[in-house]
């Protein structure tokens, strides 16, 4: 992967696959450290799914859909000094609090640092591609709190799909915004 | 500022649009997007859809949206278009441009690009 956004929007991707209602991407960082925090409330997995999650080459037919997505992030992680953590609930043993929640420290001026790349593509991609769930974004830095929230906007949109090419439009540019402003 | 008060405004446009996209036989542009087509470039090919499929006017008729993997990492990204009455096209290898290409040449032209589609 060139960008850890993109490596975000693939494990993103799983909790759109575990049957998330809300995807939480939260990214904080510091002068040192990026910590990348994807949290779900999807069907989580199980204690021997989680096991071998982070292997690409034990990838059976149940583990699949896992495949190399987890080992390139991790990768990405270790690379720098970093590392992935993995905590997941599976839903026949927590029926209210099922979920996963996937973590990667990065040491950011490590030689070998990916660099975070455009990640309102990621945000964007997401909404416009999975209209019917909601995401939760939030970036830390520098004192500065980038955020979005889908619930907010369908709140506001009613029957009006987040996908809409306006709405696509309108978030693309409020997230420039955050960024970009004061 | 990009504000509530700007997508309030655009939910009111849109509302009369909604019912008549949802009862359209529209095209569908999908897009792979698992770990292998994303790694290959997926995410810019999927914006470029989504962007020049506005820029041609064809919102109301074409939706842009994703699939897992197809089984054709080597060909990634690989994007099929799924319209009713033909056959699917998968065209594969794309890029941003060649994606601008099929949505002026065949979604709005109404010809497949054979140099971009897969062939077996």
């Amino acid at each position: 992967m060139k960008e850890l956004s993109l490596n975000i929007l693939d494990i993103a991707e799983n909790s759109v696959r575990a049957g998330a209602k809300l995807t939480s991407i939260a990214i904080n960082e510091d002068d040192e450290v990026i910590k990348v925090t994807i949290s779900d409330d999807g069907c989580g997995m199980t204690e021997e799914v989680l096991r071998n999650v982070t292997d690409p080459f034990c990838t059976t037919r149940t583990t699949r859909k896992v495949g190399l997505g987890i080992p390139l992030l991790k990768l990405a992680a270790e690379q720098t000094g970093g590392e992935v953590t993995i905590v997941s609930r599976h839903e026949s043993e927590y029926p209210d609090t099922h979920g996963t929640t996937t973590s990667a420290t990065f040491f950011k001026n490590h030689i070998d640092m990916t660099p975070l790349g455009d990640i309102n593509a990621t945000v964007v991609t997401l909404i416009q591609c999975n209209p019917h769930i909601d995401f939760l974004f939030t970036h830390q830095f520098g004192g500065k709190t980038v955020s979005l929230d889908t619930r907010e906007l369908r709140e506001v949109l009613g029957d009006v799909p987040l996908n809409t090419l306006e709405v696509i439009m309108w978030i693309k540019e409020n997230l420039n915004e955050q960024y970009n402003g004061e | 500022m990009k504000s509530l008060a700007e997508l309030a405004a655009i939910r009111d446009k849109m509302k009369d649009k909604v019912v008549i996209r949802e009862g359209s036989q529209g095209i569908r542009v999908v897009v792979g997007m698992a770990t292998c087509g994303i790694a290959a470039g997926a995410r810019p090919v999927l914006n470029t859809f989504v962007e020049e499929v506005a820029k041609a006017g064809l919102s109301d008729k074409a939706s842009v949206t994703q699939t897992g993997c197809i089984g054709i990492c080597q060909y990634e990204p690989v994007v099929e278009i799924y319209e009713d009455g033909k056959d699917k096209v998968t065209y594969v290898k794309m890029t941003p441009e060649k994606a601008a290409e099929v949505v002026e040449k065949h979604l709005k032209g109404g010809k497949v690009i054979a140099d971009y589609t897969y062939k077996a």
